[in-house]
């Protein structure tokens, strides 16, 4: 068990803000040694080596990782001490880009996307592009944070967004715990609100879907399931609606792998993830139809590479070059941590991959 | 078996490995240990937190190991798993409890 901290890894300039040493850690010991196979000797014994990307569906903007939660679970690391903000600049490249793309959806998250301070300009503009599925990750919290938050609801709703919004549990002590105090509180609030103008009721076309992960060194259950449990919940209790719950793996990257180690679960962690390996989860891990691009425009294969700093095997590397036809010809650069998503029913920013 | 100890939490991964020396006999628990774990008349959450209780009345280390991360994968609560326990333990010690009837029986019929 380990507490809060206050501080992102970056900032605590701790071993693990180092990407290539998280890539070591993924690399040696019992992956080193072949105790358990590396992930590319599990996906060649199906002939999905190496891993190609399908037709382009989602385009994810990481807008920057600065957030006002510091969740000890964070892939990202961001925090209220993370500087990284994508400039005006970056994100006109990236209009030009979501305007010629083939994708269907563009996905926003951050840290949390709303504290860059062009966001409500961005999404302004981006939202006249015409994507069909527009999706912003809140973490709900933002919305009470502070006054120039408030009417953030009605911003998502002028704008037809998708909110999705990390929700670790229906009960305030599972929350507060992986998230920090009084993160429920806040959460079932905003929850309220977003339900209050349309947001995740029933038969509304305001989407609110809700993103669960677990709170510690286990795996989430089934999808569909836990989704019925989180309805049941927090309707009983606080009258709130949502539409869909995504289950989403913790991968083995920044400070969920702080943690990992910190807890001597690393290792039994891994196995888990070993022995949950789902090679029809592979044909639809979300690494095949995603492009994530990060707050200083670099391309990525997801956002979880974007956090190893594994740039794509492409020509292209960066959104001022962006060319999806010379993209989408490349092989998907992977590490041991992509077993977090395809283990059991798979794992993606759109929660299970598999039925 | 670790040098000192006859306990070592890393077997638990070998579990499977039993069948490597009977193979019929280990794939036939297996087979029965999967089905038995299937979602039934009970929820699987429900069966596991009944192993759960079961693992402690056993008092195996291996299977609270397994079945305490299977209930939290579950999405079973704290209050849950504990008050699960209490099932386990009420019956154990209720179960030698209820035996001192058979004292009594044996006092009442030795004593005149």
């Amino acid at each position: 068990m380990s507490k809060i901290k206050q501080q992102s890894l970056h900032k605590r300039e701790a071993e693990l803000a180092n990407a290539n040493r998280q890539l070591e850690i993924l690399s040696n010991g019992i992956f080193g040694d072949g105790e358990l196979p590396t992930f590319a000797k599990k996906i060649k014994e199906t002939n999905q080596f190496p891993l190609r990307p399908k037709k382009l569906e989602i385009l994810q903007i990481n807008v920057g990782y600065m957030c006002n939660q510091v969740c000890e679970h964070c892939h990202v690391d961001a925090g209220p001490d993370r500087k990284e903000i994508m400039t005006w600049e970056t994100m006109e490249q990236c209009l030009d880009v979501i305007k010629n793309t083939g994708a269907h959806t563009l996905d926003l998250t951050g840290g949390a996307p709303e504290m860059n301070p062009n966001f409500r300009r961005f999404v302004e503009e981006a939202s006249k592009a015409g994507i069909k599925d527009f999706i912003v990750r809140s973490n709900l919290t933002i919305i009470r944070a502070n006054k120039k938050y408030y009417d953030l609801p009605e911003f998502f709703k002028k704008h037809n967004v998708h909110v999705v919004s990390s929700m670790p549990h229906w009960t305030r002590g599972k929350t507060d715990k992986q998230r920090g105090e009084g993160v429920f509180d806040l959460s079932i609030k905003a929850l309220q609100e977003l339900n209050a103008i349309g947001y995740g009721m029933p038969d509304s076309d305001l989407r609110l879907d809700l993103v669960y992960n677990p709170n510690g060194a286990y795996l989430p259950p089934e999808q569909a399931g836990l989704e019925k449990d989180f309805k049941h919940g927090l309707l009983e209790d606080f009258g709130i609606h949502f539409h869909n719950l995504f289950a989403i793996t913790n991968l083995p990257i920044a400070r969920f792998l702080d943690y990992l180690i910190a807890s001597e679960n690393y290792e039994d962690y891994m196995y888990q993830l070993v022995d949950a390996y789902n090679p029809t989860a592979v044909k639809n891990v979300m690494c095949t139809n995603t492009i994530s691009i990060s707050w200083d425009g670099w391309l990525y294969d997801c956002d979880f590479n974007q956090m190893l700093g594994l740039k794509v095997a492409s020509k292209v590397k960066h959104i001022s070059d962006y060319n999806e036809t010379v993209l989408n010809d490349r092989n998907i650069m992977i590490s041991q941590h992509c077993y977090g998503c395809t283990a059991g029913a798979g794992s993606s920013c759109q929660g299970a991959v598999t039925e | 078996m670790a040098a000192n100890n006859y306990y070592d939490p890393a077997d638990l991964r070998k579990f499977g490995q039993i069948t490597e020396w009977s193979e019929e006999l280990g794939t036939k628990f297996f087979d029965y240990y999967g089905k038995v774990f299937e979602e039934g008349a009970l929820t699987a959450r429900e069966k596991s937190l009944i192993a759960l209780a079961v693992a402690h009345t056993e008092q195996c280390p291996y299977c609270i190991d397994a079945y305490t991360k299977d209930s939290l994968q579950r999405g079973v609560t704290k209050e849950q798993m504990m008050e699960a326990i209490h099932v386990g333990a009420a019956i154990r010690s209720g179960a030698t409890l209820v035996h001192g009837t058979m004292m009594m029986n044996k006092v009442n019929k030795l004593e005149m």
